[in-house]
């Protein structure tokens, strides 16, 4: 593995795509929006968002294992976690955060999974690294970082704390 | 001969059991009884329901992993109760639901088991939970579906009712916070229970202190060591220093066939009164997998006191039987892919 | 046909015999036994270096499933299995369609055993009509039709009042009555044995009483009618014990044990392997060793309780599939497996499975005396053979040993002087 980013480069990028929501929000008229993270990566940067933010409504997390469309293909992941989203999504305004977004199929379970619980007013989406290489036609709203990779190259988020950019050498 | 080296150093051949039970990685594809089964897969099971029981808490009391399966819910004896917990369980994990209670079709028309489910699976059924009479049924299925079908053994005679041991095991652990250490007691009926079956195996497999059977001799397995608990005659001795109080549903046929003289001396004896409770640990619990015979095994007081937690069975009953589904679902899909 | 077997060691229990020698078989019988034949020409000759010479063996309770259960299998098809296994002589149960409670019946199967031409077969007629235990079967004109004995096995529905007076009145025509000791009330609705496996499978359990309690019974109407009876498939230590104090007092009463008994356990049930449903139950490993230590002390001989099944009687969970096991095949064997264990020495072996039945029904057989009729197997104890559907020649598969290695194999067999079976 190769890092891509320290912890240091990655509190400044988390630092700007604060500022981004902020100003989003701002143009919205999104008094109190619900932050979401996306078990565990994208829960690690919600946290920091949400720190920056300073924002009232605790911060919820889903994990989207029962919502994967690749389940057929590789079972249930053993350390599947309760999500917990803290108070009704219905009527609320929700920033969704994740850690990479790649085929676009975690924002797309993560969005069934947040509407099985209730109908919001608007979903935003922020994601520490956009790699390309998309199979959903989904984009995010703010973007920390965007990397040109080839499908063969991952990327990875290494945490909870320091937070680290990994990719793979080929 | 081969074969009287493995009878010499036979002891049990539970290996047999959970290698039917479990896929080339070890992990669960059809689920048939506890026993054989390691904690860490029974762990698994709870850890997995845990998660399925916000599912309904949401809006939409559904998640979408089963989508596109059909689950075939075999009854060959009635129980609207199980049926029914089965039958949400699916629904909530969006798998398409047969239910079919072969008590009152093909059986009687002298189609065998097997020519049933030969025709269940010409219909692309992708698992079968199983209710039967006859003590081994389940795994009598299990060694003749097609590979990619999961069996889940919802009661087969007086063996093994694995799922709602499960959701037992769930709802002390949601209770008292882990099994081990645990002193149990299962009282009543031992002998004719799939249910105390079950218990016993996965109480001793998840690390239970002791697991106590209390009961008149009539009511118990004649080797009870053999099933790993502790026989103790009478309510006083035997609820002394217990955390967890089973109790076991009686069956009013047992006073015909000999084995109790009647409801009102079996009440005196083993029905558990708020007198016979504070035998046991201040904190005990107490659980009964239902429907309850107030005044026989317990009465009214008991049931419905705050040592109760009877109704959480119930409902930890559907996310249980989610997370097994899901498991033994998600493993044979994996298995087959390679 | 005039045969010499050459070299061969010839073991003679009843006789006492053990010791290399040379037979002459003219006329369907033993014409010399000697050092080497002396002025007889034979047609054939065998030479049995390195292999037993024994008395054909005779069974005391097999199951041939004709007339009436064909698809399970044929007189043919068994008396040929028993041959290949060293049997010449075969008892068959009562508990065919129509039951064997009429001399017609008998002589339907005497037809059959001899159409087919391999081994003896010897009729148990039903000891009450239709076996259903109420009215006694014409027991006179049973046994002068052919039946060397009456049973009710391998049931035992019958109430003791009428076991009574069916021993009183076989007892006045000198018939062996051969009964199945178990008590059905107690065995209830019980497919294992009453311990470890049933409480740990929660399969209904058959208890040890079931079978010592009807023993008791059968033991005092025995002493009482002075009855000859045979105890058929005794499965339990205590049991043993029970039948060797009345031995001891009672002449007439005899025994056997199933030779699969004498390997198997309770625990070989394992997750339901109906393959290992029995009736009698397989018990303890404790009662496994009574049972061969009683074979060894010379209560029981040894049967095959042969039961072959079609298999669907053994597709079905468990406590609905059919009792018994497919076992004519392995009884050698499972035997020669005791003696090399040297729990049981070759000459008691050969006695169990030959003398002791032949002494049992009353029979000039089991024996290799000069005119003794000439059925005679010829072993080789070292032969090493595969159990699969290629070696079996019974119907029934439905044999636990299916996939084990067995030590010991017949090469020859003749029944009447007529060499019915050559490997």
């Amino acid at each position: 593995m190769q890092v891509e980013r320290n912890a240091a480069d990655i509190d400044g990028i988390i630092d700007a795509m604060a500022e981004q929501l902020r100003a989003q929000m701002e143009a919205k008229s999104i008094q109190q929006p619900l932050m979401i993270g996306i078990h565990t990566g994208g829960s690690w940067v919600a946290e920091r968002l949400h720190q920056r933010m300073a924002l009232s409504k605790p911060l919820g997390e889903i994990d989207i294992s029962f919502y994967r469309d690749d389940y057929t293909r590789i079972g249930l992941n053993p350390q599947v976690k309760p999500s917990q989203i803290p108070s009704e999504v219905e009527a609320e305004d929700i920033i969704l955060v994740d850690d990479v977004l790649y085929t676009g199929r975690t924002i797309r379970a993560a969005l069934n999974e947040i509407f099985d619980y209730g109908r919001p007013d608007s979903v935003t989406l922020a994601v520490l690294v956009d790699r390309g290489q998309r199979e959903l036609p989904l984009q995010a709203d703010v973007i920390g970082l965007t990397l040109d990779l080839p499908a063969q190259k991952q990327v990875k988020l290494i945490g909870p704390a320091p937070l680290a950019l990994e990719t793979n050498r080929n | 001969m081969s074969s009287s080296e493995q009878i010499a150093s036979t002891s049990f051949k539970a290996p047999d059991s959970s290698r039917l039970q479990l896929n080339e990685q070890g992990k669960l594809r059809h689920f048939l009884t506890t026993d054989g089964l390691s904690a860490a897969v029974l762990t698994e099971i709870m850890d997995v329901a845990e998660s399925f029981s916000s599912v309904s808490d949401q809006a939409v009391k559904k998640v979408p992993l089963l989508r596109g399966k059909t689950i075939v819910n075999l009854f060959f004896e009635n129980s609207t109760r199980t049926r029914t917990t089965f039958d949400l369980a699916a629904k909530r994990l969006s798998a398409d639901v047969i239910n079919l209670n072969i008590a009152t079709s093909a059986a009687a028309k002298g189609e065998s088991i097997l020519d049933t489910i030969r025709n269940l699976e010409a219909m692309q059924a992708d698992m079968f939970v199983i209710r039967h009479a006859d003590s081994g049924a389940a795994h009598f299925i299990a060694r003749h579906v097609a590979p990619h079908v999961s069996v889940i053994n919802a009661g087969d005679g007086r063996h093994a009712h694995p799922t709602q041991a499960m959701l037992d095991m769930f709802t002390i652990r949601q209770v008292k916070g882990d099994v081990r250490g645990l002193k149990v007691a299962i009282i009543g009926d031992v002998l004719h229970s799939r249910v105390a079956r079950s218990q016993i195996h996965a109480l001793n497999t998840l690390g239970a202190e002791e697991v106590r059977v209390i009961a008149p001799k009539t009511l118990l397995p004649s080797n009870t060591n053999a099933l790993g608990a502790h026989v103790y005659g009478d309510l006083a001795s035997g609820l002394a220093d217990i955390d967890v109080i089973i109790m076991l549903r009686l069956q009013r046929e047992r006073m015909r066939g000999a084995l109790l003289p009647s409801e009102h001396e079996y009440f005196e004896c083993f029905g558990l009164t708020e007198k016979k409770l504070a035998y046991a640990k201040p904190d005990v619990m107490v659980m009964h997998p239902g429907p309850i015979n107030r005044g026989i095994e317990m009465d009214a007081a008991v049931a419905d006191g705050p040592h109760s937690v009877i109704l959480q069975q119930v409902t930890n009953g559907i996310a249980v039987r989610m997370a097994v589904m899901a498991l033994c679902m998600g493993h044979n899909a994996a298995g087959k892919q390679g | 046909m005039k045969i010499i077997i050459n070299n061969g060691r010839l073991i003679d229990p009843a006789n006492g015999v053990d010791g290399i020698y040379t037979l002459c078989i003219a006329d369907g019988k033993i014409q010399q036994i000697a050092d080497s034949a002396v002025d007889f020409s034979a047609d054939k000759v065998i030479d049995a270096s390195g292999k037993l010479v024994l008395p054909g063996f005779i069974d005391l309770n097999a199951s041939l499933r004709e007339p009436g259960y064909e698809q399970k299998a044929s007189i043919k098809s068994e008396t040929r299995a028993a041959v290949a296994a060293g049997y010449t002589t075969l008892c068959c149960l009562p508990n065919t369609k129509p039951v064997l409670d009429t001399p017609a019946v008998v002589q339907l199967i005497l037809d059959k055993a001899e159409l087919a031409g391999y081994a003896k077969v010897l009729p148990l007629g039903a000891l009450t009509e239709a076996l259903a235990g109420q009215t006694l079967s014409e027991m006179y004109a049973l046994k002068k039709a052919g039946c060397v004995a009456l049973s009710q096995a391998p049931n035992s529905n019958i109430s003791n009042q009428v076991l009574r007076r069916a021993l009183q009145y076989a007892s006045s025509h000198d018939i062996l009555a051969v009964l199945k000791p178990e008590d059905l009330q107690i065995k209830d609705d019980g497919v294992v044995h009453d311990g470890a496996i049933s409480s740990r499978l929660g399969l209904p359990g058959i208890p040890v009483s079931a079978e010592t309690v009807a023993i008791a019974q059968i033991i005092e109407l025995a002493e009482e009618t002075g009855a000859r009876v045979h105890l058929t498939g005794v499965s339990s230590a205590r049991a043993v014990r029970m039948i060797a104090r009345a031995k001891f007092t009672n002449a007439r009463i005899s025994a056997d044990v199933h030779a699969h008994q004498l390997h198997l356990s309770e625990l070989d049930v394992g997750t339901f392997d109906a393959n290992y449903h029995t009736s009698p139950p397989l018990r303890t490993a404790e009662d496994r060793d009574a049972l061969v230590a009683g074979v060894a002390k010379g209560v029981f001989s040894v049967s095959s309780g042969h039961r072959p099944h079609d298999v669907e009687a053994k597709q079905a969970p468990f406590v609905a599939t059919e009792s018994g096991i497919s076992s004519l095949e392995t009884v050698l064997p499972l035997m020669l497996e005791l003696v090399d264990d040297g729990v049981l020495t070759l000459v008691q072996m050969v006695e169990r499975l030959s003398a002791g039945p032949a002494k049992i029904l009353a029979l000039d057989l089991g024996q290799l005396a000069v005119q003794a009729t000439a059925d005679i197997c010829i072993v080789d104890p070292n032969a090493s053979w595969l159990v699969n559907s290629d070696s079996w020649l019974s119907r029934g598969h439905n044999s636990p040993f299916f996939g084990c290695q067995m030590k010991g194999a017949v090469s020859h067999t003749l029944v009447n002087g007529h060499l019915v079976f050559e490997k």
